[in-house]
């Protein structure tokens, strides 16, 4: 019934489509199975992309290829760039998006794909032998074969979830849970952890008072994630900010005795930045109000989010203290917030490629991996289609280092350091953030992408040329271009900042904290003429490239310091024990995580720096 | 976050022969930019055009044109060298004050000063040692290294890892209160005050720079406070240099000019050294042998930390004084006034020569009673003494003593002994003064986070974060291995 695949990925969630996506693109024959064909794509939880940190993780997914830019710049209802008072890399974009167009724009995109089959069914298990991957199992006995397998199980393994003294199985509101997989891998040795999250409820828009809560729209001038030709966004939505207050929090207290949380009944491990409202009123006690977003969920719906009310008390206690929320006092509940629990496996038992050290050919990626968020579901998806179809081709696999993205600081942490809460990123996990921007990350990784091969990395590159070459012409006008004190003056005095006295070259000028490439170009006409003929991103590249360019090349010094070590291989199949000389921790972790460079080994926890240099005199260096 | 800072790529430089007195002394170089450096100084043949294993005569001239030496440069080019590095050896002659300058310069031009036994270290990375030699610096390591922080650790003294440690620890606190702030931008989070985080940087830099300044002294400890006794003939320094070793190892007479050549003592004064040299006489010299004395006497003052300036207190006036001063003073010396000859002084009492505390005590005196003397047209305080009665010897030690000890150190009993930890200090400060530029100049946060993360970095190699090539540095400097 089935050809023979390249590829199978189980799940298509936002990991489950960008591996199915990346394999595709690189000429696999790819099978996406899911559960239900409806839910591709959806967004679980909040109908939002981006943010601080993933943001960033968006933009280099769309370097790399891959469609969650893309999907969201088709089916954003509003665009707002963070952090815009900051450094350029902490600029953090983030869209909120329609939840039903996001789904149905990836299925289409999914669709359009001639490499990509669909099928519908629970998988129950792998097919493995000799340690090999072979395919998968369906709960009808179906077998599909494939020569690598990219399990995206997202919250569904074993999934329960929890409202109040409720708890019934399924991997997200009214959709059953996946059976079978945790327990076969734990037969194969694997070891598996219990992690929880959680959601807000969905209520009805109709019946808010929109009047009594601060307004949030979107940007004036709204950008998008795509280094493609994607839309611009023409209107907005706006979202709304409201507040708990001390009568709010009575209400929730009062149901704690009946929360899962507090009675012990959920034992996994949940995050301690996106805390459910009743964490952070019983953690912050001290603090009378806590921020609400109120955020619609797409174009033509009344449904509205209540993002920061993440919230497992039973659903009545949520509706009362919703109701006493200002402008909520009206408010219809459309389903309540819940807890879920769900089965993962610590992420030390994959290698860096996210192949699993246990079984050749088989990938995880996404929360099966302990993380959280879509964006770094996505990207795990993406690196995970792109190695295994490099696998399957036996070619070397593609790693990302920590200095050339975040999604490489995402993979190398979840392998070396594993993880104790969901894990998601935060610009603070990055060592070299200031050259991981939101605004580079086309040059840092779609060359890379066009190496690998990925259909339409040489079209993206031929923008990444002209992105480049326009920086660099820029900047040499800043060089040669020489200023008298009378052009310029002005401007300078209006900005606080001293007067010059002599001609000056452009760029001494730039330099000043005060000054802004826009600021200047209002100064001076004949900047304004010579920039006419580029592109505010070209430009906006060209201005952090001189401003800042004492940090960049300290950071780039310290990248090139680092990666001295990086580049010292260690062997996939050395036994550890032997080295006698490394200490029992080192030995124990070493093996069971296998690092492929010495880098990677220094960053293992437990491996001490003499392990390090025990090991770098073994590999003859 | 552990980051490791390898610094295998910079260029290192270091004596290589044993310091001290010798005939020449050879500095090394290693490094890619080690031809380039050495290039720049030397005047001479283009150094970087000449081929490997070739040595070139020169001089070493500083940016104002001023000639340090002449040296021969030897040229090894990589990989064919002991570190497999570009390497230069620059030999100079052996005065530690040149080639304390020479090593200066090339700093200035790039170079780092190596740490002990990284020149081994960078030989054993390159593969320029054979694999059983591996094998036993494989052994070594297992064996000793784990406990060689704990050594480095115990190597200071006074609770300055402990300082070291809170500081850092505030540091990290106000960094996660910045760090929180970039990344939770939305939500309702507390600003990191900026004018607490310049309190607090400038606090840790002055003690920082404490402990830099406890490194300089700590490398006086060891290697010796050079000290001069200098003054007119026959003020008495020999006698003085005597008294000070109770020993008779000048030849002391009462004819005037009888050190003709410079003499050279170590004392220990409670576990300081002391390199004294006692120095002919400064006058208009009679005789040509005694005149070469007298210019070396120059040269040595020249040369010195510690000017120990003696007159006698009958034969010489205040003017004469001051002109000798005048004459000897330079920038970085410390200048000690003795009025020697108090014993002649009429107006000398018996009991300057016992001071009450000693009386029946048997201790050794502390305070004199004349210690505060002053000419009223001088600056300086003198200490008056009979070097021959031994009076007040103890007490002018204990002046030496405070001299090199309390005009230096302000923490108390805190010594940075160890390079590593010098320049951790020292990076530690620079990144922190980028932080206090940063902040003056409203950069925004991110950009001052970079800067706090290099400071936590640094402060962290001395608390026990420290790197793989640091360490591996630091066996390699415990172990003389490969050599």
């Amino acid at each position: 019934m089935f050809p023979d695949y390249d590829i199978i990925v189980v799940g298509a969630g936002h990991s489950g489509c960008e591996a199915a996506v990346a394999a595709a693109n690189m000429g696999s024959r790819v099978m996406l199975a899911t559960m239900n064909m409806n839910s591709i794509a959806q967004m679980s939880c909040n109908p939002a992309m981006g943010g601080v940190a993933k943001g960033q993780i968006v933009r280099e997914i769309d370097a790399l290829g891959g469609y969650s830019g893309i999907v969201t710049d088709h089916t954003m209802v509003q665009f707002r760039m963070l952090n815009r008072s900051k450094g350029p890399a902490m600029w953090s974009p983030r869209a909120q998006s329609d939840r039903m167009l996001f789904a149905r724009k990836w299925r289409n995109m999914l669709e359009e794909h001639p490499n990509i089959d669909f099928w519908q069914e629970m998988v129950t298990g792998i097919i493995v032998k000799d340690g090999v991957v072979k395919g998968v199992r369906t709960g009808m006995g179906l077998e599909i074969k494939g020569k690598a397998v990219v399990l995206t199980n997202g919250t569904f393994l074993n999934g329960i979830i929890h409202i109040g003294e409720k708890q019934f199985g399924g991997g997200r509101a009214g959709e059953r849970a996946a059976k079978g997989i945790t327990e076969q891998l734990v037969e194969l040795g694997f070891e598996a952890g219990r992690m929880k999250t959680g959601t807000p409820p969905r209520i009805d828009g109709r019946s808010l008072d929109w009047t009594a809560m601060e307004l949030q729209p979107g940007d004036e001038e709204p950008g998008k994630f795509s280094y493609t030709d994607t839309p611009r966004l023409e209107k907005q939505l706006p979202c709304h900010i409201a507040y708990t207050s001390p009568e709010v929090h009575e209400i929730l207290r009062i149901g704690f005795d009946r929360s899962p949380m507090f009675n012990g009944r959920i034992q996994g491990l949940g995050p301690r930045y996106c805390p459910s409202i009743e964490d952070k009123i019983d953690r912050f006690s001290d603090k009378d109000r806590h921020q609400l977003f109120v955020e619609p969920e797409g174009w033509d719906t009344c449904e509205i989010y209540v993002n920061g009310f993440s919230s497992s008390l039973p659903e009545d206690v949520q509706y009362k203290a919703l109701r006493k929320v200002r402008g909520f006092e009206n408010m219809k509940m459309f389903r309540p917030g819940y807890a879920i629990e769900y089965d993962f496996f610590p992420p030390t038992q994959l290698k860096t490629s996210l192949e699993t050290q246990l079984v050749k050919n088989l990938f995880f990626a996404g929360q099966i991996n302990g993380t959280t968020g879509y964006e770094e579901a996505g990207c795990q998806g993406l690196m995970a289609g792109i190695n295994a179809h490099l696998a399957v081709n036996e070619e070397e696999p593609f790693i990302l280092k920590r200095s050339e993205a975040y999604i490489g600081v995402l993979i190398d942490d979840l392998v070396n350091k594993g993880t104790k809460e969901p894990y998601r990123m935060f610009t603070s996990r990055a060592e070299y953030r200031i050259l991981l921007r939101q605004d580079n990350a086309d040059l840092r990784l779609t060359p890379l992408a066009q190496r690998l091969g990925i259909r339409g990395a040489d079209e993206r590159m031929i923008r990444v040329a002209a992105k480049q070459d326009a920086a660099h012409a820029i900047e040499k006008f800043f060089q040669e271009y020489s200023v008298e004190p009378g052009q310029v003056n002005r401007y300078l005095e209006e900005q606080g900042t001293s007067p010059i006295n002599q001609k000056v070259k452009l760029q001494g000028i730039l330099l000043r904290p005060q000054i802004s490439m826009a600021g200047l170009r209002e100064a001076l006409p004949a900047l304004d003429e010579f920039l006419q003929g580029y592109e505010q991103e070209f430009v906006g590249l060209a201005e952090i490239n001189m401003k800042y360019d004492g940090y960049i090349q300290r950071e780039q010094e310290r990248v090139e310091k680092m990666n001295r070590l990086e580049s010292v291989r260690l062997s996939d199949t050395f036994d550890y024990r032997q080295l006698t000389s490394l200490s029992k921790e080192a030995r124990e972790k070493l093996s069971q995580i296998r690092p492929r460079t010495v880098g990677q080994a220094s960053r293992i926890s437990g491996v001490s720096p003499a392990d390090i240099s025990v090991l770098l005199v073994h590999m003859g260096r | 976050m552990a980051y490791a800072s390898h610094n295998l790529t910079d260029t290192i430089v270091a004596l290589a022969t044993p310091s001290g007195v010798g005939a020449i002394g050879v500095i090394r170089l290693s490094g890619k930019e080690a031809v380039d450096i050495v290039n720049e100084v030397f005047h001479g043949k283009d150094l970087a055009k000449q081929p490997t294993h070739t040595l070139h005569f020169g001089t070493i001239r500083d940016d104002s044109g001023r000639i340090l030496d002449e040296v021969v440069a030897s040229l090894f080019i990589e990989p064919k060298s002991y570190t497999g590095e570009n390497v230069v050896e620059v030999s100079c002659h052996g005065s530690d004050y040149i080639i304390q300058e020479v090593i200066q310069l090339f700093i200035e031009k790039g170079a780092r000063l190596a740490q002990p036994g990284e020149f081994t270290l960078r030989a054993f990375l390159n593969g320029r040692m054979d694999l059983s030699q591996a094998e036993a610096v494989a052994d070594l390591i297992a064996s000793s290294s784990r406990s060689s922080h704990a050594i480095a650790m115990q190597q200071m003294r006074g609770g300055f890892s402990d300082e070291i440690k809170r500081l850092r620890q505030e540091l990290v606190d106000f960094a996660s209160l910045i760090e929180l702030e970039l990344d939770f931008a939305e939500e309702d989070v507390e600003f990191a005050n900026r004018d607490k985080l310049r309190e607090l940087v400038a606090k840790i830099q002055s003690i920082i720079h404490s402990l830099i300044q406890s490194f300089k002294l700590g490398n006086v400890l060891k290697h010796g406070v050079n000290t001069v006794i200098a003054g007119r003939p026959n003020a008495g320094k020999s006698t003085l240099l005597n008294a000070l070793l109770n020993e008779e190892r000048a030849i002391v007479s009462e004819i005037a000019g009888t050190t003709r050549d410079t003499i050279e003592e170590v004392l220990n004064i409670k576990g300081v050294q002391f390199r004294i040299i006692d120095t002919a006489g400064i006058r208009d010299a009679e005789d040509t042998i005694e005149a070469m004395g007298v210019e070396k006497t120059m040269q040595k003052v020249q040369q010195s930390a510690l000017l120990v300036y003696v007159f006698d207190v009958i034969q010489t006036q205040p003017e004469e004084v001051q002109a000798d001063l005048a004459k000897l003073i330079h920038e970085n010396v410390q200048v000690i006034v003795v009025a020697n000859k108090m014993d002649l002084n009429p107006y000398t009492l018996r009991e300057h020569y016992f001071p009450k505390s000693k009386v029946g005590s048997g201790k050794s005196e502390v305070a004199a009673p004349y210690s505060d003397f002053r000419f009223p047209t001088s600056d300086f305080a003198w200490v008056p003494i009979s070097a021959i009665n031994n009076m007040n010897i103890e007490y002018l030690k204990e002046k030496l003593y405070e001299n090199v000890i309390s005009k230096q150190l302000n923490l108390e009993g805190t010594i940075v002994a160890n390079a590593r930890h010098y320049e951790a200090l020292r990076k530690a400060h620079e990144s922190l003064e980028r932080v206090t530029g940063g902040l003056e100049a409203g950069v925004t946060s991110d950009f001052v986070a970079m800067d706090i993360r290099a400071a936590l970095h640094h402060l962290g190699e001395i608390t026990g974060e420290i790197s793989t090539d640091d360490l591996l540095g630091n066996i390699f400097s415990r172990f003389c291995i490969g050599k």
